[in-house]
């Protein structure tokens, strides 16, 4: 069966009708030094039934550890139904699509997804989804830096508790368009950001204050304290969060008197598998009032000439198709099939299930650091509340500790020795739902045999 | 057709600038700008205080067509912009050379202010733009 729908008596026609020779001559206006010519790197075409072989060896060198790492991407369970429902043709499209109101279906469960992430965070309104979680913080800065008029510094403050990884693509993103990122320290006993820190910028030009809600460590941050500082001085407020935990915790709306201005973050835990670390998906919600400085499509409910309900494209003059280069953003994509999975998958879990999912981690993660701080060797590095991450310090170093694990079939945590020097040997853990009670004593009895050197020569 | 007051002075891309009695100037679209772009949804304007220069792009108007940039027929500091446009953006349809004005600046240099278009000139310049 042909796959494209052009035979080659089409071709020779279209061809004719344009009076070019062959398909090849369409290009003869590129110089032929800037031709790529023959791809000598790309191996010659196999057969579906080998690349199937290819595929199934390469997954299986990933084994099927137990997995102990978040760091920004989670392991949840993931309803069958998500992804069969996903994958049918009528959803199998990564973007909107360019007749974009021909396709109502697509439409109205963007509309929906909006609907859920705007009420999941407390917001007024929220874009059809970003590229991920760390340049949805980005796109949050240059958002911050337009929408606060007053101020003319374009200065962001970020703690050293928000992921390092958003911290660099944050200044990746942002950091040539005139923004100048500072940093905030955190607690040595709480591992949160003090508020009272802020007072150092009391009088002077701040744009924004970004604060994650569970930060990096795993660590709740006093964000209402946080937020009532930062607007009472004169700062907007962007949230980075975790939307699982929003089932439990306050929503950015409602942090503080006034609530948070932007709130972005990455949208994976819902219902968007691991692969490797993407494709993912950043969501963005904001209150009105900051609406059309946000980047991205937003997707509305109208009411047709027979006053018929219908979905359509809103405030694209905000969009690149008609803003050019003086468009909220020229880099913003938006990742529709992960939305997709991610609109069905709440659907699915409903508010009362969502709410479950976040108890479960919550208690399994303080089960697995109950368990891991009993080991000689291995302590807790803060003291304050948290969501489902925890930091560790070790008494040696962690590399070698998640080597020994990993012989062992244990994806034992994240490794944030180098991102926090200051700290010592620090291991992040993580259980979600998906870590049974069993699956955590097997974790700490390895850790235990691995610290107290009963298996040194595994471990060596 | 649309409107051109003679005692207003216009720039070709369809800024109108009325000189006061205080010395400042207000500035808005012209009648037939507004009928171009259709039905203004959003009006986003200086903030008072800003410093513009002649030319520069400082406030920007939204229909349902198309998004344009208002550029300062004079340079100088914003003394005044229309709140009553962020609830109704369509007083700029219905009175673009009254109520739909956008802001009023205090000039650096009266002369820029004598070197806009007068009436005619803008009027000469529309019939150019329609052939």
């Amino acid at each position: 069966m042909p796959f494209i729908p052009h035979t080659a008596d089409d071709v020779r026609d279209m061809l004719a009708a344009i009076g070019a020779p062959g398909t090849e001559a369409l290009f003869d206006e590129i110089p032929a030094e800037l031709r790529c010519g023959e791809l000598k790197g790309i191996p010659p075409a196999t057969s579906e039934m080998q690349i199937g072989r290819l595929m199934a060896e390469r997954a299986a060198q990933d084994g099927r550890p137990l997995n102990f790492i978040g760091a920004g991407a989670y392991e949840h369970h993931v309803p069958s139904a998500v992804w069969a429902l996903v994958s049918r043709g009528e959803f199998y499209s990564a973007y909107t699509p360019y007749q974009a109101e021909a396709s109502q279906g697509t439409l109205q469960l963007l509309y929906e997804y909006q609907s859920m992430m705007a009420s999941l965070t407390g917001m007024d309104a929220s874009n059809a989804s970003l590229y991920d979680g760390a340049t949805a913080l980005g796109e949050a800065c240059l958002m911050a830096v337009r929408a606060h008029r007053k101020s003319k510094s374009a200065r962001i403050l970020l703690p050293v508790a928000l992921n390092p990884r958003y911290r660099d693509v944050a200044k990746a993103v942002a950091g040539n368009q005139r923004l100048a990122f500072e940093l905030l320290g955190y607690d040595d006993r709480g591992g949160h950001t003090p508020a009272a820190d802020l007072e150092r910028y009391r009088g002077e030009d701040i744009t924004a204050l970004v604060i994650q809600q569970p930060n990096f460590f795993g660590t709740l941050e006093d964000v209402d304290e946080l937020t009532d500082r930062a607007h009472e001085m004169g700062m907007l407020v962007i949230a980075v969060v975790n939307p699982v935990s929003l089932a439990l915790l306050k929503p950015p709306g409602e942090w503080g008197a006034r609530g948070a201005d932007i709130v972005c973050g990455e949208g994976q835990p819902l219902g968007v598998p691991l692969s490797s670390g993407g494709p993912y998906f950043g969501f963005m919600t904001t209150r009105m009032e900051h609406i059309r400085q946000m980047p991205g499509r937003i997707i509305g409910r109208t009411v047709d000439l027979d006053g018929k309900p219908g979905y359509t494209l809103t405030l694209q003059a905000r969009e690149q198709h008609i803003r050019r280069s003086k468009a909220t953003s020229n880099i913003c994509t938006n990742q529709g099939l992960l939305v997709t999975a991610a609109t069905i998958h709440m659907s699915l879990l409903g508010a009362r299930g969502l709410a479950q999912v976040a108890a479960t981690c919550m208690e399994r993660s303080a089960a697995l650091v109950d368990a891991l701080a009993k080991i000689p060797g291995v302590r807790v590095a803060f003291d304050r509340p948290r969501f489902h991450e925890a930091l560790l310090v070790l008494d040696r170093p962690v590399r070698g500790v998640l080597d020994a694990l990993a012989a062992r079939g244990i994806v034992g945590g994240f490794d944030a020795t180098a991102d926090y020097p200051a700290l010592g040997n620090v291991l992040l853990v993580c259980a979600t739902e998906t870590r049974t009670p069993e699956d955590i004593d097997t974790y700490a009895r390895a850790l235990r045999e691995i610290m107290c050197g009963t298996a040194a020569a595994s471990a060596a | 057709m649309s409107s051109v007051p003679a005692d207003l002075r216009f720039m070709k891309s369809h800024e109108w600038a009325r000189l006061e009695d205080d010395g400042t100037i207000t500035i808005g679209i012209s009648d037939h700008a507004q009928q171009a772009l259709g039905d203004l949804v959003f009006a986003e304007v200086p903030e008072q205080g800003r410093r513009v220069a002649a030319g520069e792009a400082c406030a920007v108007v939204e229909s349902v067509k198309a998004a344009s940039d208002v550029y300062s027929p004079v340079g100088g500091e914003i003394v005044a912009s229309n709140a009553d446009l962020g609830g109704q953006p369509e007083l700029i349809n219905q009175d673009p050379y009254g109520a739909g004005w956008l802001m009023r600046i205090r000039p650096d240099d009266k002369s820029q202010f004598a070197a806009l278009l007068d009436a005619a000139a803008y009027e000469a310049a529309l019939a150019a733009e329609t052939h």
